[in-house]
């Protein structure tokens, strides 16, 4: 009897860390068998590189949306990377206990605050702040990467710095030996040393750009267009989910879920160089 | 402790200045790491306090009545959902989370191809966008098992999001129980389930906590993956079959009307308080778990 209850509580435990490959397994049928033959019915070519996007005429073109999400995510990461990576450097490297003990917290802080948060403090300080600097709308690429920068910097901040971290002590301290002095020994040989950890923060940084939803419409204006200019507004392909998902039907529909498709499959191409990043630094 | 120690191990502020009169790259540097460090708590503290100050006067007793109307705009119902979500989700969530963590840490061998496929998928499921999670819970709970928009809909589909956080905090506080507690247990003649729920468990009890509040957090904060499975109904939803809006719906209708702002001040101001309550417990749970390990 007891051993019985053994071997059934083993496979208990075995059935519940199923979980997670039946969850992923249902999110790609589900996600591909509408996808895919909307995919198929409208033309790959049309569907990924077509440049308009006309619902009502049956004309489904993507690319404006992947254009977008790709231009959002290159801002947010150019803002966003810099204070972050100099950020995890101070506080792997730099900061006294004491100010460590409110800094890491202040991170942690940073992460929890909700999207949608984020996305109304953009819409009311950031965007009517470039309305008056830039002119036009103020919802623009721009808007959206200030905001996405600020949204990424706890990721950046908490990988680099334990990629920092794990560099051993013996790095800095032969740099300290060679006369070297502390800023010139972290700079010049820590983080060089941590150098994939700190990139694979910056990719894992990425996948959470590109799959923000609620911050981004708020503030990105949601024109489903090629863009001009930093100043023009956008639209990704997760605000395209979200703005028409309530009223779609029928193909238009499924061409919302086939964005999503191609949304699922760059966030796994992110995911495998992230691994594949992560096997080698961290 | 003399002068000279001092002068190795603890570089004086004048030392400092001396070097970095010999090498001004260094100076340069060392402004960057805190300026990187004052952006970053800079515009937190700009967030939190534009938040307060914008919405803590539009607070009022009315916002927090039992039902809602178009005059009150009360968060009342909204905070009821959220809570209950958090229960529905974390129903589903915990059971699954730590059992597979149990499975993962204390019954998987080492180079079981299973538990290579479960990291594979957990790492997944942590990487996938909120609002791919909200599509496929309106394909699978909404349309195909017919719940329609539903607060179980929406609770199955945060568990699945919350998974992988729960799984991973768990397995961490697991891993982070000494060997000898176990051996200990199976020294006294204890078997290995009674040995995982009796000393494993409760050994790691703060650690799995600290992660499950997290989930909280990311429960009462997600709006995406909710608009399209658990819906925008005003009302309590104490039948879970029903329609409710959570905290964070809530201010995304409120922005979205376009004419209720102050409304929208007000419940962001519910929300962060919420989220920063929700991080300060996690972070003093945790910090205690840190100390009782050492």
């Amino acid at each position: 009897m007891k051993k019985n209850k053994e071997i059934i509580m083993k496979y208990v435990f075995l059935l519940a860390a199923c979980a997670s490959i039946v969850a992923v397994f249902l999110i790609c049928i589900f996600l591909f068998a509408s996808g895919i033959p909307a995919m198929a019915e409208i033309g790959f070519g049309d569907f990924l590189l077509g440049t308009s996007w006309k619902p009502l005429n049956g004309v489904y073109g993507i690319f404006p949306m992947i254009m977008a999400s790709l231009y959002v995510t290159l801002g947010a990461i150019i803002l966003g990377v810099p204070i972050g990576i100099f950020c995890a450097t101070y506080m792997a490297k730099f900061c006294p206990k004491g100010v460590y003990k409110w800094l890491k917290p202040a991170v942690d802080l940073l992460a929890g605050i909700p999207s949608i948060v984020y996305g109304f403090f953009g819409l009311m300080l950031i965007v009517p702040a470039f309305r008056v600097m830039f002119g036009g709308s103020g919802k623009s690429i721009l808007a959206a990467s200030v905001v996405l920068a600020i949204m990424v910097l706890p990721t950046i901040i908490g990988l680099s710095e334990s990629a920092i971290r794990a560099v051993p002590e013996a790095y800095y301290q032969g740099a300290l030996a060679l006369g070297a002095t502390h800023e010139r020994s972290v700079f010049f040989t820590v983080i060089p040393a941590a150098k994939s950890g700190i990139i694979a923060s910056v990719v894992l940084g990425v996948g959470r750009v590109i799959g923000e939803t609620m911050a981004v419409i708020m503030v990105v204006g949601n024109q489903a267009i090629l863009p001009e200019s930093i100043l023009s507004g956008v639209r990704p392909m997760t605000a395209n989910i979200v703005l028409e998902m309530g009223y779609a039907a029928g193909l238009h529909r499924e061409a919302l879920i086939a964005t999503a498709v191609v949304l699922f499959v760059f966030i796994l191409i992110i995911n495998l160089v992230f691994n594949i990043l992560k096997r080698r630094g961290l | 402790m003399n002068a000279e120690t001092i002068g190795i191990n603890n570089r004086t502020f004048k030392n400092k200045l001396k070097e970095y009169k010999k090498s001004p790259l260094s100076l340069f540097l060392a402004l960057l790491t805190v300026l990187g460090a004052l952006i970053t708590v800079g515009l937190l503290l700009l967030i939190i306090i534009y938040i307060m100050v914008k919405g803590v006067p539009y607070l009022n007793l009315n916002m927090f009545a039992w039902d809602y109307s178009t005059n009150n705009l009360s968060m009342m119902p909204a905070i009821v959902n959220t809570l209950l979500m958090v229960f529905w989700a974390l129903l589903i969530s915990v059971p699954f989370g730590i059992g597979s963590a149990i499975y993962l840490v204390e019954y998987a061998k080492k180079g079981n191809r299973l538990v290579g496929i479960i990291r594979l998928t957990t790492e997944t499921l942590q990487g996938i966008p909120s609002i791919v999670y909200g599509l496929f819970g309106f394909l699978l709970f909404v349309m195909t098992l017919g719940w329609s928009y539903s607060l179980m809909a929406g609770a199955f589909t945060l568990a699945i999001m919350c998974l992988p956080l729960i799984m991973r905090s768990t397995e961490e506080a697991l891993k982070a129980v000494p060997d000898s507690y176990r051996e200990g247990s199976y020294g006294l003649g204890a078997g290995k389930l009674r040995t995982v729920i009796r000393i494993v468990l409760p050994s790691a009890a703060r650690g799995i906590l600290a992660g499950i509040i997290l989930s909280v957090g990311r429960i009462v904060g997600e709006t995406a993956a909710l608009i399209y499975t658990a819906g925008t109904v005003t009302g309590q939803a104490f039948n879970p079959m029903d329609s409710g809006r959570t905290l964070s719906i809530h201010m995304y209708a409120l922005i979205n009307e376009g004419i209720y702002v102050d409304a929208a001040f007000a419940t962001s101001v519910v929300l962060l308080i919420m989220v920063l309550l929700i991080n300060a417990v996690s972070t003093f749970i945790a910090g205690k778990f840190a100390k009782n390990t050492k």
